[in-house]
């Protein structure tokens, strides 16, 4: 056997590993991406103190921004479970009331979500924006500082 | 000096240059048609303009990489050199677009997602798709023998090409922070036009690619050939 033909072989070989992983391992129907609200709750004591990821929406009204200290506040929903949340920093230019969002962090024993980064979860709408209304207004109001 | 003769053949009276250009006249004006007329998102701005090219870009991916499964499967059927060869130069093209779906992405998902990249099926199974063709590619650079090339080649194609459904489907089987498919109804008429305008557009660049490819591939492998009779004395 030739060099060549063994590195082609293990080429080969890596490659319908790589697919078996992709089909039965790594990318099973029980893993998720992020949890919902509910299902972080439902972990009970577990649910502490462990990074994972979190997704919901953004509660429309609970919002709270400080622009001195970069500091954001705001209520995660799935509709029928709420995470308090609290992040760092100027979120991505998409966020907003109502925004679908993924959370990396963990759920504190205050039960308060600390989150190292926010992910804006876009869903598959587009649209022009209607008479009188200019994109991306609600973000400017939103850095001008709408709640704290 | 010595006048060299070509062992082979340039087609020369051929269209398809006329196609390659009729292809990238209409890819740049429904590029630039989209950019200046569609309005901005709503929620995304001008940002939502990087779908005309994310969008095409990932069909023509999908699309190629079916290609690639056509001429694979037939290959193995009937041992056609030809088909080894197209198939070679969809996968070509396929990972190239591939590699533009991935990067164009990326480009995307900064400003609004706000992160460059993360592991979730959807992106993480096109990156196993770029990574397949991106060996399937290289597979053929390591096997020197034309038949156990072409074999080779058409089962990697294959296996290859079944991973593209799984792409597609990723965002319905798993939760993902990648959208599910939008569709007419989901996005605004004029977004929906443009789309469609520059899908076409991508469309016939890829079917120039994959032609031009092919006919470079033919042709070297005359060459290769007519440098074999040479060599064994025949003429």
């Amino acid at each position: 056997m030739t060099p060549k033909r063994k590195w082609a072989i293990a080429g080969t070989a890596a490659i319908i590993a790589v697919f078996g992983w992709m089909l039965y391992g790594g990318l099973d129907k029980n893993v998720v991406f992020f949890l919902t609200p509910k299902e972080l709750l439902a972990k009970g004591t577990k649910g502490y103190d462990v990074p994972v990821r979190l997704g919901g929406q953004v509660r429309p009204g609970s919002v709270k921004w400080n622009d001195q200290t970069l500091e954001l506040r705001f209520a995660l929903t799935d509709g029928s479970s709420e995470v308090a949340v609290h992040s760092k920093g100027t979120p991505p230019q998409m966020f907003r009331d109502g925004m679908g969002v993924v959370l990396e962090g963990r759920y504190g024993r205050d039960s308060v979500f600390d989150a190292t980064s926010l992910m804006v979860k876009h869903s598959n709408e587009y649209r022009a924006p209607k008479a009188g209304e200019k994109p991306q207004e609600m973000y400017r109001t939103l850095i001008k500082g709408s709640g704290s | 000096m010595t006048a060299v003769t070509l062992p082979v053949a340039l087609p020369r009276t051929s269209r398809w240059p006329w196609f390659g250009a009729f292809a990238f006249l209409f890819l740049i004006t429904s590029q630039a048609l989209a950019i200046i007329t569609s309005p901005a998102d709503r929620d995304m701005g001008d940002l939502q303009k990087i779908m005309y090219v994310h969008v095409p870009s990932a069909w023509i991916t999908m699309l190629s990489f079916f290609v690639v499964l056509v001429f694979s499967v037939r290959y193995l059927w009937q041992r056609r050199e030809n088909d080894d060869l197209l198939a070679a130069s969809a996968a070509e093209v396929g990972a190239t677009f591939n590699g533009l779906t991935l990067v164009l992405g990326m480009l995307w998902g900064r400003p609004t997602w706000g992160v460059w990249w993360t592991w979730d099926a959807r992106l993480t199974s096109t990156l196993v798709l770029f990574l397949i063709f991106v060996g399937y590619l290289s597979l053929r650079a390591f096997i020197d023998e034309p038949v156990r090339r072409a074999q080779w080649s058409a089962a990697v194609g294959i296996l290859g090409a079944i991973n593209v459904p799984i792409v597609y489907l990723s965002v319905r089987w798993w939760r993902t922070l990648h959208q599910v498919q939008s569709s007419p109804s989901t996005v605004d008429p004029l977004y929906v036009l443009f789309l469609r305008a520059n899908a076409f557009a991508f469309l016939f660049v890829m079917i120039y690619f994959i032609r031009q490819r092919y006919e470079a591939a033919r042709i070297e492998r005359d060459a290769e050939l007519a440098a074999q009779a040479v060599a064994l004395g025949g003429r």
